[in-house]
């Protein structure tokens, strides 16, 4: 038989990690309000649903957009005709005065720039396939979106090299973590081609600062190699500090005519913050007319349907509607993420305090029962099978300090958010029991009584596995 | 004489971003310039570039346009928009499961019921682009190779190699036998592949044949299959063109040879399909692969990652290709305009004096231009191409752009047009036509 290529027996598509296994267990027994309460509640998944009432209200009243209609006449022909990889002109249009908006309009972007592609996972590949190849590397902030490996390493054969962040600083990017990721290539025989930063963060929930972007410019200035911006998130700010483009600080800083200037690339994407990620909707922005001229002909392996195109272009054109969006999306991402957080205090555990996105970073450390990456998986697993959660943890965002989880609030409903912090603060209170028991008994010396406290409280979590199959 | 300008400091951009094999450059392009600067228009524009070069499929869009007229379900999500919210934030990449029973179903039909295909076996992508893309990533490392049979589709040294540093050695056919495929031009091109020095990882054929607008003969399909099992590689079969063979019977999936071996050596086909031409929905970009291998399947699957189709799309073609009414109509009477249209322009190029390879398939015919020639050579092709262009204003496609080893072959498109310009068309060939044999006559 045929031998099939390496890029299939290599692990680098990153399915086998365990942000994909509690997806699995999920698929296995999700909960229904109705007819499965006792499922497991799915809190991997950074969807937004909080708006959709919003766009089912617009196409009520713009049944043309849907019906290959424009303005009474027929475009069936015209649209199912159209696979231009420039894009129709009229979503493009759309799409930047959309981008220009979420920014408070203190940046514009122009259409020529913009490259259409199948969804932000179609332009991260596309971008490093322009800018990297095999032997290159690409920096990378930890925590990271786990889809990262995939996207920019699978099919292009570049590497990342992390830029470790900790909790000393609310994971903030710094000089030294920049400059040791740096070297950590170089060591490695790896060229660096550039830095790639999701702002506002994935799974921080975090907008970047101003000095943290200026630290980044300066960097990417003087080792001379590309910024690319994830903005896939920039619709979802929903408090201060408010969002700053990396676009509002090269214009602030009057970098338009340097060489970085050529060197920055944003990516965007409709399916946070319009919650559309079955549309498949993704953009490249970039200064450098050679980055934009070969992505647009890369863009072929992943164009957006113009049936797409055509409904976005209707809907985004709709000031009096993008503006209603956007406040409401802010106000209602707002409202949940404090339930979240309260929820999640009033079970004795805390949150890097965050702004934006659809989630929120959770700290679990003091649940650990060692601080090490084994006892965060323990914990997980407890999580998912235990508490019926499921929430991703750091390690698969490859974060360096055990004990950090991602956890979603905008992809179901109050209730079923109630519910899930109500499971929680009941597992945390059997544990805290747990371990307060099990630090006393281990205090005393007798090492049989230890070991018999061990097997009861596991043996609870087996019983109940058992029982569930 | 081009001066090279050096970037200062380290190479900033891939290679794969500054090579030229997007192919954007050859001078078929610039074919598709001279139109956009003076596009032919019944009304407005009678003087100018009539284009014959895209390979698009526009005689059924009434039926296509009826039905959504009976069916706003398909394109509104129904009264109320009750399924819009599953629908938009569907992107599992295993796809739609009603979509994909739907597309199993429709090229079922296509077939004439005489294969069955699994929908568990379909993976879907942003167009067929995106398939044969995918899979050479798949099948193939960077600098193996893949043999395909020429003339081919000028598109695939894009879709094969570009990102995938994947060759292309070419299966040369000539006219001598309608440029069929033959064992020994197969073993040629092996040969030549392990004279490169390249790993040959596959075959990939087109079935119906674009540009030759044929089908492949069902011995040809075994001579060929025998083949790839004997050098143990793969085959795809990118069979984007079989709801337009004009004929049903006559057109023969590589899925029916299979059938006949009792899918024995199956793991090692794919077959890749495409709604862009059958039903001429180029722009909603709805490609598949169907492949008999489990670890395809698997890997392809999360690849489509990369190119998924817009659930609002796979919504709406799930609809329409489950409408068994829609799909026996429509495959039949766009297999009869096609077949009309074809005949129309064989006439008339005959009546011009013009011979095309027999063809039975297709949006396109294979023209024999070659004693029209100053010079048997690819020079001479490109000087009668332009005179084409220019003069009559025409946009053909030359068949150096395809690869074809022999000088003088066009291919002319015939569906993308109403007949009315098809007619107009051939009568500025016809006139073409008439002036050089005075022109001979006067010499």
């Amino acid at each position: 038989m045929g031998l099939l290529s390496r890029k299939v027996t290599c692990n680098s598509h990153g399915q086998d990690s365990s942000y994909f296994l509690g997806w699995q267990e999920y698929e296995k027994n999700p909960y229904d309000e109705v007819k499965n309460p006792k499922g497991i509640i799915q809190m991997g998944l950074a969807e937004n649903q909080l708006c959709f009432d919003l766009l089912e209200s617009w196409l009520a009243k713009n049944p043309d957009a849907v019906s290959f209609k424009r303005e009474e006449q027929s475009i069936f022909k015209e649209l199912a005709l159209f696979q231009d990889y420039h894009g129709l002109p009229a979503f493009k249009k759309a799409l930047v005065d959309f981008m220009a908006e979420i920014r408070g309009n203190k940046v514009s972007f122009d259409t020529d720039h913009l490259v259409l592609t199948a969804g932000a996972t179609s332009a991260n590949e596309t971008l490093m396939f322009c800018l990297a190849e095999k032997g290159d590397a690409i920096l990378l902030p930890t925590p990271y979106y786990p889809g990262f490996d995939r996207d920019l390493k699978w099919r292009t054969g570049a590497a990342i090299v992390p830029i470790q962040c900790s909790s000393s600083n609310g994971f903030q990017i710094t000089e030294s973590a920049l400059e040791a990721a740096y070297q950590e290539a170089q060591r490695k025989n790896l060229r660096v081609k550039g830095v790639l930063v999701t702002n506002p963060s994935n799974p921080l929930g975090t907008t970047m600062s101003r000095n943290e972007l200026d630290l980044l410019v300066n960097f990417v200035t003087d080792k001379e190699i590309h910024l690319i911006s994830d903005e896939i998130y920039s619709g979802t700010v929903f408090s201060s500090p408010a969002f700053v483009s990396i676009m509002e600080v090269l214009k602030d800083r009057k970098l338009e005519n340097t060489q970085v200037w050529e060197r920055v690339h944003v990516v965007y994407s409709l399916s946070k913050d319009l919650g559309l990620p079955g549309f498949r909707v993704g953009a490249i922005y970039s200064n450098d007319p050679i980055v934009v001229a070969a992505a647009t002909k890369m863009s072929s392996f992943g164009l957006v349907s113009s049936q797409t195109q055509y409904l976005l272009s209707a809907m985004l054109s709709d000031k009096k509607f993008t503006k209603e969006y956007i406040s409401k999306n802010h106000k209602r991402l707002q409202k949940r993420q404090n339930k979240l957080v309260s929820g999640l205090e009033k079970a004795g555990i805390s949150c890097l305090e965050s702004n934006a996105g659809l989630f929120c970073w959770v700290d679990m450390r003091h649940l650990l029962s060692s601080n090490t990456f084994e006892a965060e998986m323990e914990l997980w697993k407890r999580i998912v099978y235990d508490v019926k959660l499921n929430i991703s943890p750091g390690s698969s965002c490859h974060c360096t300090e055990p004990g950090w989880f991602r956890v979603c609030f905008a992809n179901m409903s109050e209730d079923t958010l109630k519910l899930a912090m109500q499971r929680l603060k009941s597992f945390v209170s059997s544990i805290t029991i747990d371990n307060q028991t099990h630090q006393d008994l281990k205090n005393m010396r007798k090492k049989n009584r230890t070991k018999w406290v061990f097997r009861l409280s596991f043996q609870s979590f087996h019983d109940r596995e058992q029982g569930e199959r | 004489m081009v001066i090279e300008i050096e970037k200062p400091s380290s190479v900033r951009l891939s290679k794969v971003a500054i090579s030229k094999t997007h192919g954007e450059d050859s001078p078929y392009f610039a074919g598709w310039k001279a139109y956009d600067e003076n596009p032919y228009d019944e009304v407005h524009n009678q003087s100018g570039v009539i284009q014959m070069g895209l390979a698009e499929n526009q005689v059924s869009f009434d039926l296509l346009e009826k039905y959504l007229e009976e069916h706003h379900e398909a394109s509104s999500w129904g009264k109320g928009a009750p399924g819009f919210r599953e629908n938009a934030l569907f992107q599992d990449y295993h796809g739609l499961k009603s979509f994909r029973q739907a597309m199993a179903n429709f090229m079922e039909q296509i077939r004439g019921g005489k294969v069955k295909f699994d929908p568990d076996r379909i993976v879907l992508t942003a167009g067929a682009t995106a398939a044969n893309e995918l899979l050479t990533f798949i099948l193939a490392d960077p600098g193996d190779a893949l043999l395909v049979p020429t003339p081919y589709y000028p598109g695939f040294d894009r879709d094969l190699r570009w990102r995938t540093g994947v060759k292309i050695v070419p299966i040369h056919c000539n006219s001598s036998n309608n440029f069929q495929i033959t064992p020994q031009a197969l073993e040629a091109a092996y040969q030549s592949a392990e004279s490169m020095d390249l790993k040959v990882r596959g075959i990939l054929i087109t079935n119906p044949s674009n540009p030759l607008g044929s089908t492949i003969q069902s011995s040809i399909l075994n001579d060929i299959l025998d083949f790839v099992v004997h050098k143990n590689i793969h085959l795809v079969s990118d069979e984007i063109y079989s709801g337009s063979t004009f004929s049903p019977s006559e057109f023969v999936s590589i899925a029916e040879i299979l059938r006949n071996r009792n899918y024995k050596d199956a793991e090692r086909v794919h077959i890749v399909y495409s709604l862009s031409k059958d039903l001429g929905l180029p722009g909603f970009r709805v490609g598949t692969i169907y492949s008999y291998n489990d670890d395809v399947v698997t890997t392809a699957r999360r690849m489509s990652s990369f190119t998924l189709i817009s659930s609002q799309t796979q919504h709406l073609l799930a609809c329409m290709l489950s409408n068994h009414e829609f799909t026996q109509n429509y495959i039949k009477t766009n297999r009869e305009r096609l077949n009309k249209r074809y005949d129309m322009i064989i006439q008339g190029l005959k009546k011009a004096g013009i011979e095309c390879l027999k063809g039975n398939a297709g949006l396109f015919c294979w023209m024999n231009l070659s004693p029209l020639l100053n010079e048997p050579t690819r020079q001479g092709e490109l000087e009668l191409w332009n005179i084409i262009l220019n003069q009559v204003k025409l946009n053909i496609s030359p068949g150096s752009s395809c690869h074809c080893s022999e000088p003088g072959w066009f291919r002319v498109c015939f569906a993308n047009m109403s007949e009315q310009t098809l007619r107009v068309a051939l009568q500025r060939i016809h006139k073409f036509m008439e002036q050089r044999k005075v022109c001979s006559v006067n010499r």
